[in-house]
């Protein structure tokens, strides 16, 4: 009878040892859970392998000016291209309240060497490879890239200028270990 | 959970009676599909497509499985391994085509079946629900077909992987982790093709899940019917065994007429040649084009072309594609009209041909390239479908007056008959 009483007593101030440990439990197995779940979603990310950052190392001595190469950066398409005075020149003349992603060709080229425009060639929409860098392609209505699928116009800085695009192709980290070699990454 | 002059389901023979005490499968079997289960008396053809989409999604999984016996998921190796299928396994062609067109077979009977709900107004109450998992069930078949389009590593799977998967980058700042996260690269590569495999097995299982509950939550209320008019007694219905098993099976064979002559005669007709190309990373096709079950929803999705208020063109257009099939979910409490078939509400029977209209030129628009008319054809198009649902539907079952409606399903089908009766006599 003692046990019942000082059982019930319990029950008065509203809270048992047996809340307690039903709360403790099941927020322990909640805590197992997402602690399973993490490495679960994790595994989804990209793998070391894909993560390790190849450098790509690309010779542009043979590019002349006006001329332009595609080559592949972390199985991404790259883009390097060898600009003319007058795309520079036309780069340089457009204000920067006109455009959508305002950047000027100086903080997308490296200083001294503005004539070489290294970008992805992935179009910022939707991820298709904008035309333009091989001969004879369509360059779009500002003289750069023109993107097929949605139909984005980039200009001769790469910069998107009309069509869904928000934002100007992306200039990977990239240095000039010498006059004439590359090195994306 | 069906009406009391359902039929009882009675055993006869020793082993079915132990079976019924053990596990009542053949009971659950009877009351679903067989004599148990009491249907309208007036369902016409267009009632039929439920159970062709059943039949569809059946043949997909028979034939998938089939597939997967020779097909490898490795960027390396999966062009060639579906050309192996179609050149060297013992009637691979056949099933691979089969596979092909089967997946369009099964959206062709479903935009039907979806198109019959909103004709007759099979969303109302009380079939909420299974309008709900009939929307979650196309959002799945919608997943699991852009997967498996994926597979065979054409030139039109790896740029559709980077176009749908480029959907995710719009979303402001997580964007480009979670579009990473889901291809597991920075550029659809092995591991994608990897995961889609594996997800494109597992979804159609989930799919025939989902279609169980759909199927529980129409048998509670009962099927619907083309009058739009609750059953009231007994003589309003006939058993869905043999009746409707037999219609049913009429159909299945009108499906599966068209379904041998597109497999047979023209396998390619709905694909795009590119993807008989292996996938280039480096080389965008000329023009990517999903699969034309998709064209009306990518038509919207690039009607986008321009910024509006703070958010980018890109953004929005992925908002809104998103939100045309979200829209369903919000459907049966859109159209308020207490009158549920369009057989009796002439307002809405207009718009809904207009409206089917609207998909189909937004469809026109998906297939064609992002430029002029095309473009504003696409944003008209898009800005009607939106109208229909948030403004045309709510207003006309406010406002249209219904025509005079039957009593009940019986006095409509003796009614019918005795037209026709008189019809014939004069």
């Amino acid at each position: 009878m003692a046990s019942e009483s000082e059982h019930s007593a319990v029950v008065e101030d509203g809270v048992r040892r047996r809340d307690f440990i039903n709360i403790a439990a099941v927020s322990f197995a909640g805590v197992g859970a997402v602690a399973v779940v993490l490495p679960l979603v994790n595994q989804m990310n990209p793998s070391a392998d894909v993560l390790a950052l190849s450098s790509t190392e690309i010779d542009i001595s043979a590019i002349g000016t006006g001329q332009a190469i595609k080559t592949s950066w972390r199985k991404q398409p790259v883009f390097v291209r060898n600009l003319t005075a007058d795309e520079i020149k036309a780069a340089k003349a457009v204000p920067l309240g006109e455009l959508r992603d305002p950047q000027t060709i100086d903080e997308r080229t490296k200083p001294g060497k503005e004539n070489w425009l290294i970008t992805l060639g992935v179009c910022t929409h939707l991820g298709c490879v904008p035309l333009g860098a091989a001969e004879g392609e369509n360059r779009g209505d500002f003289g750069g890239y023109f993107c097929p699928c949605h139909g984005s116009h980039y200009d001769t800085a790469a910069r998107i200028r009309k069509g869904p695009a928000p934002t100007n192709l992306v200039v990977p980290p990239y240095e000039f270990t010498s006059d004439t070699v590359v090195t994306i990454g | 959970m069906s009406f009391p002059w359902a039929k009882n389901y009675e055993p006869q023979q020793p082993l079915m009676k132990w079976l019924d005490e053990k596990l009542p499968l053949p009971r659950l079997v009877y009351n679903a599909v067989g004599a148990g289960y009491p249907v309208p008396r007036n369902l016409n053809y267009f009632w039929n497509f439920g159970v062709l989409a059943g039949a569809a999604l059946a043949i997909q999984i028979i034939t998938g499985i089939v597939l997967a016996m020779h097909y490898a998921a490795n960027a390396g190796v999966a062009f060639n391994s579906v050309e192996h299928i179609m050149r060297d396994v013992n009637a691979g062609w056949f099933i691979r085509y089969a596979h092909m067109n089967g997946a369009s077979m099964f959206f062709i009977v479903v935009y039907l079946h979806i198109f019959r709900g909103l004709y007759y107004g099979s969303y109302k109450a009380p079939r909420e629900m299974v309008w709900l998992l009939g929307v979650v069930i196309f959002l799945l078949m919608m997943a699991t077909a852009f997967m498996g389009y994926v597979l065979p590593w054409g030139q039109m799977s790896f740029w559709g992987a980077q176009v749908i998967t480029g959907f995710f980058s719009a979303i402001p700042m997580v964007g480009e982790p979670i579009r990473q996260w889901l291809l597991g690269g920075f550029a659809p590569d092995n591991a994608a093709l990897n995961r889609f495999f594996s997800l494109h097995y597992l979804l159609p299982f989930v799919i025939a899940g989902v279609i169980i509950l759909h199927i529980w939550a129409l048998h509670i209320p009962g099927s619907s019917n083309p009058t739009g008019i609750e059953v009231k007694d007994e003589q309003d219905t006939v058993p869905f065994h043999p009746y409707y098993t037999a219609k049913d099976g009429f159909g299945l064979g009108v499906f599966l007429f068209v379904f041998a002559a597109l497999t047979f005669f023209t396998p390619n007709l709905l694909g795009h040649a590119d993807n008989y190309i292996a996938a280039n990373p480096l080389s965008t096709p000329a023009h990517i084009v999903p699969e034309w079950y998709f064209w009306p929803f990518y038509a919207i999705l690039r009607a986008f072309t321009f910024n509006f208020l703070w958010i980018d063109a890109k953004l929005w257009g992925v908002i809104a594609m998103f939100a045309a099939i979200a829209l369903l979910f919000f459907l049966p409490w859109l159209d308020s009209s207490p009158v549920k078939s369009s057989t009796y509400r002439p307002l809405n029977r207009i718009f809904f041909w207009i409206l089917v209209v609207d998909v189909l030129i937004l469809g026109y628009c998906g297939k064609s390239p992002a430029e002029q008319p095309y473009v504003i054809l696409s944003q008209l198009g898009s800005i009607y479908y939106f109208a229909h649902f948030l403004i045309i539907l709510p207003i006309i079952s406010r406002i249209e007056r219904p025509l005079p409606m039957p009593n009940s399903i019986t006095e409509a089908v003796l009614a019918k008959h005795a037209d026709d009766k008189s019809a014939a006599t004069a």
